[in-house]
């Protein structure tokens, strides 16, 4: 990847009440490319898209995105920051007292001083660019969960970010939804020539849309690569994880005692 | 140990009650350190008035006509045998005014619009609708909760008002229109036994304090709610429980100061 980088990893640790979670992470997100964070559950990639976006601070290195370490900056420095940036919540995060349209055009309400028929052209093309302008008077009560969710994209991406941030994207949807949520990140970070980072464990979804992956376990970097060298990885790690083997450098047993020691069984 | 074992849970319980004394102060200043937009985008305010004010109006209206009802007809049998009906108005306006007015209004409040206030925070922190905000750079705090206090605190004063008016008309609907108390009497000697500053003024002032005490409970909770249906929940029950506490201990403490002059 040779074009200039917008994030910085640094030698990332994070602790959790003295427990580590994260143990020296360094990655680089260049400008204009969708990277994914993969891992299993509970490996620390929620954490490390929680200090990407600033609501968490590094126990120890730093997150440089577009030249400014994150944690240093003060409060109205880190609000000056997030409005470069759009982060797609799991569940959509929709703001449920208002509608679609109120939704995408909260952004532009709050930041800018644009007249309301430029509003209301911009809402309607952000929702037209996700298929749903039709949408734009119902109430997210009313949508199904991939359509919340397209909405919220389209809310995400309301001031043409230069970093979008998924936190899951993928979780939870019907196969017509995933290709559409997917076609969608690929195809507007590539408008926008934002740079993307899609926190999941969806594999073959991923695969499809990425340009770099990075694979986390433990809180280290355990594999990366483009999606050609994660498919052809031998790693038992990355082998077990891209084709779902139930046991592995994973166990599928919890650690626990001796089977026959917990059912009174003398072997 | 099962007396050691007490004594660490007391003195966890009350470390923890410390705590939420000190981060609910913290979350007031905060509150009126951000409230800058409420009145900017004075319709955010207006929005949550309607929801806080007006949407509690039928149950404060209701409930003070028949308390005004009530202490039309136990004011009666109680002053008919000192021979002194005449008198109901004054019982009937000073009892609503200084006291039932602010405290039942806002018992009510803390019933109808406080927990909805809770329950509406709580869920949009369990929906990460407030951690959304942040992420768009937008301070939840300005945004999201001040508006609700600022409703809270002016609607307070007002609901109380019309509690204690609503009342007196009850009062007057029992005493002089069903009872047949002189009408004349009942509205004169009101009128010479109320005082404005004392009495209404007071009584004003009381309701502005449980407003915001109320209020604040109500959005501390909500915001400080676990992400889940039993944080949520519990957090709900908290706010009515604290609230109506606080505004009973606070009127002990302000009609303490008012009317005995302590």
């Amino acid at each position: 990847m040779s074009s200039q980088p917008l994030v910085e990893i640094r030698d990332v640790n994070f602790s959790y009440d003295g427990r580590p979670v994260l143990k020296g992470i360094n990655m680089t997100f260049h400008k204009g490319k969708v990277i994914a964070i993969m891992g299993g559950s509970g490996c620390g990639k929620t954490t490390l898209f929680r200090l990407i976006g600033g609501a968490l601070k590094p126990t120890k290195g730093q997150i440089i995105i577009d030249g400014q370490v994150m944690h240093e900056l003060d409060e109205q420095g880190l609000y000056a920051m997030r409005r470069k940036m759009g982060v797609l919540f799991q569940f959509g995060a929709l703001f449920t007292d208002m509608s679609v349209y109120d939704n995408v055009a909260f952004q532009m309400r709050e930041h800018t001083d644009l007249p309301e028929e430029m509003i209301h052209d911009l809402v309607m093309m952000k929702l037209h660019a996700v298929g749903l302008r039709g949408t734009h008077a119902l109430m997210p009560a009313e949508l199904s969960g991939g359509m919340a969710r397209r909405v919220a994209l389209a809310r995400t991406v309301a001031l043409d970010p230069m970093l979008i941030l998924y936190d899951e994207p993928f979780a939870g949807l019907d196969p017509i939804s995933l290709t559409a949520i997917g076609n969608s990140i690929r195809r507007l970070n590539n408008a926008l020539g934002a740079t993307s980072v899609v926190v999941t464990h969806d594999v073959q979804e991923s695969l499809k849309i990425v340009d770099y992956i990075y694979f986390i376990a433990d809180g280290i970097i355990v594999a990366e690569g483009t999606p050609a060298e994660i498919q052809a990885s031998d790693k038992p790690f990355v082998h077990q994880f891209v084709h779902g083997e139930m046991d592995g450098p994973v166990p599928f047993q919890y650690p626990c005692r001796d089977y026959n020691q917990d059912l009174g069984v003398n072997a | 140990m099962p007396l050691a074992r007490s004594i660490k849970h007391i003195g966890h319980r009350t470390i923890n009650a410390v705590w939420r004394v000190g981060m609910s102060t913290r979350f007031f200043v905060l509150i009126l350190l951000n409230s800058g937009l409420s009145f900017r985008r004075f319709q955010l305010t207006v929005k949550e008035l309607f929801f806080t004010g007006v949407m509690s109006l039928i149950i404060i209206l209701v409930a003070g006509l028949f308390v005004g009802v009530v202490l039309g007809l136990q004011g009666y049998e109680t002053l008919k045998s000192y021979g002194s009906e005449s008198a109901l108005g004054t019982l009937v306006a000073l009892s609503l005014v200084r006291e039932l007015g602010p405290v039942l209004a806002a018992l009510l409040f803390a019933s109808r619009a406080g927990s909805a206030m809770t329950a509406e925070i709580g869920l949009m922190k369990a929906t990460e609708q407030i951690a959304a905000m942040e992420m768009m750079a937008v301070n939840p705090i300005a945004r999201v909760v001040a508006p609700r206090f600022w409703a809270g605190v002016i609607s307070m004063p007002i609901l109380a008002a019309m509690f204690s008016a609503i009342g007196v008309f009850g009062g007057y609907l029992v005493g002089v229109v069903f009872i047949g108390v002189d009408e004349g009497s009942f509205w004169s000697q009101m009128q010479g036994a109320v005082d404005f500053k004392h009495d209404i003024l007071n009584g004003v002032l009381k309701s502005f304090v449980f407003g915001v005490a109320v209020t604040v409970i109500a959005l501390f909770e909500g915001f400080d709610a676990p992400p889940t249906a039993e944080g949520v929940s519990g957090a709900t029950t908290r706010t009515v429980v604290q609230s109506s506490v606080v505004v009973l201990l606070l009127d002990v403490v302000l009609t303490a100061i008012m009317f005995r002059g302590v």
